[in-house]
């Protein structure tokens, strides 16, 4: 038979079946539909996580004081190992690498803060200007720390919004002098409001270049030293290039760990691809249930239209012509659903990007690509043993009605 | 053209045999009008299917226009069907969601024409039947006598060379019964075979060459006389 007329007397026998061929449309696009959007959940869930990872900076490596992993027995412990401190020189030493971009060291301590006879507790950061591009930050007002030589402490402050708002209120902070502890120090720069540090609201933060937080808190060491590789693929030198130089500079003891976003992140993103899967999974068994559906509804036509069956065959219908007319009426079945369902599940998932604008609703291709093919699949399987039912029948007893 | 002999048809039913057809010949030359008759359960339908290719003989030879049919797979008896054979029911066997002129230019879909060969084919057989104002109409708008000669325009679309009629009277009144009786005859007379199996004796009657079936077994074949040389 030509492809057009096959699909011409597939269309038209089912269309015949009005709404018994409209609810099974339904129940296949609704299965395609529910992967659609149940992935698009757990892919809108896994881009929301990883993107909010992103902004803390994607190829950011964190160098702690101390070592992860447990050495040692009996004696050393005995003996004691204290970690040697993260010093000024240490990080210094850092930008002699060319797989790293930037680097901030921190210094982390709370002092008081006053102006004008208000008072309040703030944790104080001490770093350099790089702290500003490398947390993605953003200024509100005025300018961040001054570039230049780290060691040297300068009189210098830039304070979170909130601090502003609370010391300051609706008057310029610009160029005011604070008092930080015993010293004092001129408000520089207002961060914007965003952004998060390590658990500490940026808003509440009062920073200060890193020398004069040392001489600030009476202490040589650093909390830590964040750095910024080149790019995501020369992550791995540097983060050996810190070990290899810390651990020269530290007499050989490798008595620093050094975290990676990356590994965060990946741990994130597989976690997340694990649970769209899993919910596409969820969602494949409703596309089963549609497939199942088609059969039995293909089934019964074909005991419904045995007679057909009977009389194409006796007017010069070879088997295969048969088996072929049944089953494109499945695969347009179940073609027709599945793309209804595609329509459904953009619309879904386009109607919940709206209701949660945080979440991007984006279903993978893979899993739109996967639920497709079932379905087209599902049609060409679930049609076959109804068709080839149909083809099988014998003229004489069809034309009887079975 | 159809040549039967010894043709044995057995049917198992439960663990009985029942003997459909019983060492049946019989010849048919081209351009015959015949008719079989006999009591239901003669054998006459058996007949009438295996003549038409939808049964195959338990044993014996059937041969069409000189090809020994009882050997050939089911694809090439459906090709043999659609080119060689047309059918007429009693139940009309029309598809009910296609219209009168679909449902007769549904033969040359099945032979794979092309559309632009078929409409033409169509309309012409439409103009023979004398449903031209009938071509869009479903068959359930159709009187009987309307849907069986919408059955014939579809046996004879392909132009075969027998039309085979299974009681193609028996559910309709008088009238259209001899309406449709008169188009079949109407085609012999430009040569189509016709084979029409009923027990209605006037219909039965008319025929040139009738055939009676008792028990599986043809009892009797009577010519008219004076019609052989036409």
């Amino acid at each position: 038979m030509r492809t057009l007329d096959l699909l011409q007397l597939a269309s038209g026998a089912l269309l015949r079946r009005g709404a018994r061929a409209g609810m099974l449309l339904l129940a296949m696009a609704i299965g395609v539909a529910a992967v659609i959007v149940l992935t698009g959940l757990g892919e809108g869930a896994r881009r929301y996580v990883t993107g909010e990872f992103s902004s803390l900076g994607t190829h950011l490596l964190i160098v702690l004081p101390g070592r992860a992993e447990t050495t040692g027995a009996g004696a050393t412990l005995i003996a004691g190992e204290t970690p040697r401190d993260l010093t000024l020189d240490d990080a210094l030493a850092l930008r002699r690498s060319p797989a790293i971009e930037k680097y901030a060291p921190l210094v982390v301590g709370s002092a008081s803060v006053s102006y004008l006879g208000l008072d309040r507790e703030v944790p104080v950061l001490g770093s350099t200007s790089e702290l500003l591009a490398v947390r993605n930050w953003e200024m509100a007002q005025g300018r961040f720390l001054p570039a230049g030589d780290i060691d040297r402490p300068q009189s210098v402050a830039v304070i979170g919004a909130k601090i502003k708002r609370e010391l300051f209120a609706n008057t310029n902070a610009l160029g005011k002098w604070l008092r930080l502890g015993d010293r004092r120090f001129r408000v520089i720069g207002v961060l914007s409001s965003e952004g998060r540090a390590i658990g500490i609201d940026v808003e509440e933060l009062v920073i200060v270049p890193v020398a004069s937080a040392q001489m600030l808190f009476n202490s040589a060491s650093l909390f830590r030293i964040l750095v910024q590789a080149r790019s995501r693929d020369e992550m791995p030198a540097a983060k050996k290039f810190i070990l290899e130089t810390v651990a020269r500079r530290h007499q050989g003891e490798e008595d620093i760990t050094v975290i990676t976003q990356d590994a965060v992140l990946k741990t994130f993103d597989a976690i997340f691809v694990a649970l769209t899967m899993t919910l596409g999974g969820i969602a494949a068994v409703s596309l089963l249930v549609a497939g199942i559906l088609v059969m039995n509804v293909m089934l019964v036509a074909v005991t419904q239209r045995t007679a057909e069956v009977g009389l194409l065959k006796a007017i010069g219908a070879r088997s295969r012509q048969v088996q072929r007319l049944f089953l494109t009426e499945a695969l347009l079945l179940s073609f027709t659903g599945g793309l209804l369902g595609l329509v459904l599940g953009y619309g879904g998932a386009w109607f919940l990007g709206i209701v949660y604008p945080a979440l991007t609703f984006m279903p993978p291709w893979w899993a739109v690509a996967a639920a497709m093919v079932t379905a087209l699949f599902s049609g060409l399987f679930i049609g076959l043993l109804p068709a080839r039912r149909a083809a099988r029948m014998d003229p004489v007893q069809a034309l009887r009605g079975g | 053209m159809i040549h039967l002999e010894k043709i044995n048809r057995i049917f198992q039913v439960g663990d009985q045999q029942v003997r459909a057809l019983n060492d049946v010949d019989l010849t048919i030359r081209s351009g015959e009008y015949l008719s079989i008759m006999g009591p239901s359960g003669s054998g006459k339908s058996t007949l009438l299917n295996i003549l038409g290719l939808l049964d195959q003989p338990s044993s014996g030879t059937y041969q069409l226009d000189g090809r020994e049919t009882t050997q050939i797979d089911d694809e090439q008896l459906a090709r043999l069907r659609g080119r060689k054979i047309g059918f007429v029911f009693q139940f009309f066997h029309l598809i009910g969601r296609l219209s009168a002129a679909e449902n007769i230019e549904l033969p040359l879909i099945l032979a794979e024409e092309a559309p632009a060969v078929r409409k033409p084919k169509v309309q012409e057989i439409l103009h023979k039947v004398g449903l031209e104002d009938r071509a869009e109409h479903r068959p359930d708008q159709l009187s009987g006598g309307q849907r069986q000669r919408v059955a014939i325009a579809r046996a004879t679309i392909t132009r075969p060379d027998v039309l085979l009629a299974d009681e193609p009277t028996g559910n309709l009144d008088s009238v259209s019964g001899a309406e449709v009786i008169q188009l079949m005859e109407t085609m012999n007379d430009s040569g189509l075979t016709v084979l029409v199996v009923t027990h209605d004796p006037i219909i039965g009657d008319r025929a040139r060459r009738k055939i009676k079936m008792i028990d599986g077994a043809i009892v009797a074949d009577t010519q008219e006389r004076g019609d052989e040389d036409t």
